[in-house]
């Protein structure tokens, strides 16, 4: 999917999970884009919050982080 | 075989504690307290003759027929209207009982046109002369040229059935089945004494032009074939039926398909069928007739490249086609590339099998169903609170319903069957809320009115729930024991102290909503102290970007006040198409395996790599929107869809378009050349519900059986064709009928343990779960626990949407169905529903309408940020100013080219239901609607045939109508 789609779908994720508090947020947006996004969108999400990740959310930013993590992937 | 004359006793199953006997004729009966005189003789096998009455309506004591003596009372009582008494001594066979009732036949003889049928013994369906055959009235002593009714018209204005007075006895079955089964109030005895007859309206209306609604409940109560369908008068009477399920809408009628041979003569809804206990909609009853349109594609045809003509081709052909194709593009760009999608319309096993396909021949997750653009944050939503992705209720349950509260659903419209079970609960007293934009019929309609309708602004449904929640924390309404017992306390106290933020009041949020503060905190203290409180809702909850935090924000409020696990109560999904929660309880999301087993899971993978005998993916797929990104990105090149039409269906076309033509092998299964063919390299012809065995599942997670009646004109049933190619694709799948795939889903997935055909046959239907705990399965769930354990209370923040109305788009657009069309129409388009709506129009309220110089059927062209299209108007003051409403019915209005991509934050399901637009008058096409008029044909052309599809409406009304001459039909 084109970036600017990709990052509109994060935030939204982020928007909803960052009613709970920060360390619940956080693993939220983690865990949802983890379960839900398949690896080609992830890799896009890494890639991107890699190169700079303009217009993501906090919240984005830090799961795209432990998203590489886990799968070791370069950003 | 079910029958074709089922049993009719008479009068209404009465319920009571106490039981009372009595003795009919020599007999003692036993039945319970309320019951009538004529049900307790015909339960215990004694019948009693009778025209006026029928066990659907109450008794009305007309027709003088059922007469019997009773020992100890004076004349000669009507056993319909008379209740039985402990101790009663009945007679219902006597020389004077034969004597009153053969002259009550002769009368209605002397103004019938069958009398002579009696001699012959042919007398059809009509109750009267079977009643004279069996009384032996063989003559009519009245003058036959005297003041009769026998030159009356014939109302043949129906498309399916007739009406004719002639043969009308106005014993008012028709009447009250219309008034007590439908609840339309469409008919009525107009006149008095010899002028009386039934009425559809006014004088000058005929049933086609009158309120009637055509669901057959009449036709069906009809005792002498006044009302008698179509089909019956030119096949004759059917000879045998087969118990089925209605493909329509997730309500899942059960109807017998009654015969003549393997012609089906008419559709008549089972009284056994426990969704739906005899009663039906214009849909299933009498829009069948496109499973034999001329439109159906009988042969495999296969294409190089989208712009060549169709080749039909044999199965075999088609095959090799597909297998070097998918092998091709896998070989080159990996499992990743190849995907499909399962249908909604097809039986749990034809979806388990797809999913299967997908899983463990094509080697990839990239599954996906139609619930994505429709009910799939009503899994996130349910799953994350109750722990598990399906309503809470039976239909039934409603009947214990105090207050209803409907958000974002159009029941008469879309569940027509419900909403009839719905009202009439209403009119014995339940109290009804109605959350829409528009004034839908439920808001007020014949003895049924909303106590509130809060017509909220589109996208603000969130806001709106957030403060109904607000209104019953801050007032102290909560069921503070239910939420202790039943749920997590810590998880609600912390939605406690969100909701009772002031942004959450009523008075905030009524700047987002446009509800009235007084009005929202009435309808949160009904909902939350009236009683058993019910939600119903519909894709008005779930198509927004923040559809998953609607359907949570729903279970919060249910588990607030207690309305959780118990008849009466619940959370309730209308499910749009026949077979929505079936195709997702199998297994068709690209993350879940069948019964919402995430595909992370090494234990259930485990239970199918053993099962399937290859090795699984453990990453979630791709879902729909994501694979058509993927194709124009360039990653996914091949979609097997069975049975789905996204290129109507889902927003922005012109992007779907994109997707698949950059495909590399798009494989079609259906029943017509659907809009989604027009970018298909394979095309195998599919076969109808009439056509395979097998199950849906409805939106009360009822099993029905689907039960073959003939073979599919291709030859084959959908799952035979998926079973083909996967073996063509050299995987071993070898089902000899779809019991053996029921077998392998009740081996695999925990819900559906106690499921199989046998016990479906035994039972009628089962509910999910079936197991060893529910052997019978489970009406109502989260009875003394949720799924999950404890209900969890999740926050839901309101986010308003991205898609704003401006000076540009200054109005909102919301989309859905209208009654007698079925989603993308490619059914009921082929059906003489047509009549009833021909074309997609855009309703408007009369504001909105004046300022731009619109009435009723002006071409008007509705833009939005992504499209635009034109298509006529309507004028409504259903609308609420600034909303603008239309169906999807029609590819050739292409709603779907104005509607977004923004979706729904958890789920990707399509926002449809706010598009920012502005309509204008026009007096021509579209640019889009320009260019698919012209390449369609060219696009679709089969070799040999110059077109498949029939010239449609909007074009050709274009040509032929000028705005003064069109009216809506209604």
């Amino acid at each position: 999917m084109d970036d600017e789609k990709m990052v509109r779908q994060a935030n939204q994720i982020a928007q909803y999970f960052s009613a709970y508090p920060e360390d619940r947020a956080k693993e939220g947006v983690r865990g949802h884009i983890r379960k839900f996004w398949e690896p080609r969108m992830r890799t896009q999400l890494i890639n991107y919050a890699g190169a700079g990740g303009e217009g993501l959310h906090p919240l984005v930013l830090w799961a795209a982080t432990q998203l590489q993590d886990e799968a070791g992937q370069p950003v | 075989m079910a029958s074709v004359n089922p049993i009719n006793y008479g009068t209404p199953r009465r319920e009571s504690d106490t039981q009372v006997m009595l003795e009919i004729d020599g007999r003692s009966v036993t039945v319970p307290e309320g019951t009538s005189v004529m049900r307790a003789a015909i339960e215990s096998g004694i019948d009693v003759p009778k025209l006026c009455a029928s066990d659907n309506v109450e008794p009305f004591g007309s027709c003088r027929l059922c007469l019997v003596e009773i020992e100890g009372k004076r004349g000669y009582p009507a056993s319909c209207t008379t209740e039985v008494a402990e101790g009663m001594e009945v007679r219902t066979v006597s020389d004077k009982l034969n004597q009153l009732r053969r002259g009550v036949i002769e009368l209605y003889l002397s103004d019938h046109p069958g009398a002579s049928k009696v001699e012959t013994g042919d007398v059809g369906d009509d109750e009267l002369l079977r009643l004279a055959r069996d009384l032996d009235v063989r003559e009519v002593r009245y003058d036959k040229d005297g003041r009769n009714h026998q030159d009356a018209v014939i109302d043949d204005s129906n498309p399916y059935f007739d009406f004719d007075s002639s043969r009308c006895i106005v014993c008012s079955r028709c009447v009250r089945a219309c008034d007590e089964v439908q609840g339309t109030f469409a008919l009525t005895v107009d006149g008095r004494g010899f002028a009386s007859m039934i009425s559809a309206g006014t004088d000058s209306d005929d049933f086609l032009n009158s309120e009637c609604v055509s669901c057959g409940a009449c036709v069906q109560a009809c005792p002498t074939e006044a009302l008698v369908e179509k089909n019956v008068i030119e096949q004759g009477m059917p000879e045998r039926s087969v118990t089925t399920t209605c493909a329509y809408c997730g309500v899942g009628c059960s109807f017998n398909a009654e015969l003549k041979g393997d012609e089906v003569v008419r559709m008549v809804p089972a009284k056994e069928g426990k969704a739906n206990h005899g009663h039906s909609c214009v849909k299933g009853r009498f829009a069948w007739g496109y499973t034999n349109h001329p439109d159906r594609i009988t042969k495999p045809m296969v294409r190089d490249k989208i712009t060549d003509p169709w080749r039909e081709v044999s199965w075999d052909e088609a095959m090799s086609f597909a297998v070097e194709r998918i092998n091709g593009i896998r070989d080159k760009h990996g499992s990743t590339a190849l995907g499909a999608i399962t249908s909604s319309r097809c039986t749990n096993e034809e979806t388990y099998l797809v999913q299967k396909m997908a899983r463990a021949v094509f080697g990839t997750n990239n599954v996906d169903t139609c619930a994505r653009v429709c009910h799939s944050p009503t899994g996130y939503g349910l799953n994350s609170t109750f722990g598990t992705s399906a309503g809470t209720q039976d239909f039934d349950s409603v009947e214990k319903s105090d207050v209803i509260l409907v958000i974002g659903a159009n029941p008469t419209d879309a569940h027509p069957v419900f909403a009839s079970q719905m009202k009439k609960r209403l009119r014995e007293g339940a109290r009804l809320i109605v959350v829409d934009p528009r004034a839908i019929d439920l808001v007020r309609s014949p003895h049924v009115a909303a106590e509130h309708h809060l017509q909220l602004q589109p996208g603000t449904n969130v806001a709106l729930v957030n403060a109904l929640a607000h209104t019953v924390l801050a007032e102290g309404l909560e069921n503070r024991a239910f939420v202790e017992q039943r749920c997590d306390v810590e998880e609600y106290d912390a939605w406690r102290e969100f909701i009772l933020r002031e942004e959450n009041s009523p008075e905030h949020t009524a700047q987002y909503t446009g509800v009235p503060a007084d009005a929202l905190r009435e309808a949160a203290r009904l909902y939350a102290t009236g009683g058993n409180a019910a939600i119903y809702y519909g894709l008005g909850v779930t198509e927004h970007s923040q559809g998953s935090t609607m359907v949570m924000g729903m279970a919060n409020i249910a588990m607030a006040t207690g309305n959780i696990g118990r008849p009466g109560v619940g959370v309730n999904p209308l499910r749009g198409q026949n077979n929505v929660q079936g195709s997702c309880d199998m297994g068709s999301f690209p993350h879940e395996l069948p019964g919402y087993r995430h595909i992370s899971d090494q234990g259930v993978r485990d239970i199918y790599e053993a099962e399937w005998g290859v090795k699984l993916d453990d990453e979630p797929g791709l879902r729909i929107p994501n694979m058509i990104d993927a194709a124009t990105g360039g990653t996914f090149k091949a979609l097997y869809v069975q049975g789905e039409d996204i290129l109507q269906s889902d927003p922005n076309i012109k992007h779907i378009a994109a997707g698949l033509a950059a495909m590399e092998c798009v494989i079609i299964q259906d029943i017509f050349l659907n809009e989604t063919a027009s970018y298909a390299h394979v095309f195998l012809p599919g076969s109808t519900f009439l056509e395979k065995d097998g199950t849906f599942t409805n939106a009360e997670r009822r099993i029905n059986r689907v039960r073959k009646i003939r073979t599919a004109p291709g030859g084959y049933a959908d799952w035979e064709v998926t079973q083909m190619l996967a073996q063509a694709l050299g995987y071993p799948m070898n089902y000899g009928h779809p019991s053996e795939i029921m077998d392998e889903i009740a081996r695999t997935t925990p819900t559906f343990r106690g499921v199989s055909f046998d016990k479906i046959d035994a039972l009628g239907s089962v509910q999910w779960p079936c197991n060893d705990e529910h052997p019978e399965g489970t009406p109502v769930m989260h009875v003394d626990n949720f799924v999950r354990g404890k209900g969890k209370f999740m926050l839901t923040p309101f986010v308003p949407t991205d898609e704003r109305a401006n000076r540009r788009f200054p109005l909102l657009l919301t989309t859905g169905r209208i009654l007698s069309q079925y989603n993308v129409g490619a059914q009921t388009r082929r059906t003489a529903n047509r009549l009833w709506h021909a074309e997609d129009w855009l309703e408007l309220h009369p504001s909105d309408a004046e300022v731009r110089g619109i009435k009723d059927g002006t071409l008007v062209a509705v833009a939005s940020r992504m499209g635009e299209t034109t298509l006529r108007a309507k004028v409504s003051e259903r609308m609420t100013p600034g909303v603008v409403y239309t169906t999807f019915h029609f590819p050739e209005t292409a709603a779907n080219v104005i509607t977004t991509e923004y979706s729904d934050w958890a789920t990707e399901c399509p926002e449809y239901k706010v598009t920012a637009v502005e309509v204008r008058p026009c007096n021509t096409l579209s640019e889009w609607q320009r260019r698919y008029m012209d390449t369609r044909d060219q696009m679709q052309r089969i070799e040999g045939n110059q077109s498949v599809r029939a010239p449609d409406t909007v074009a050709a009304s274009v040509e032929e109508a000028s705005d003064d001459d069109w009216e809506p039909a209604e």
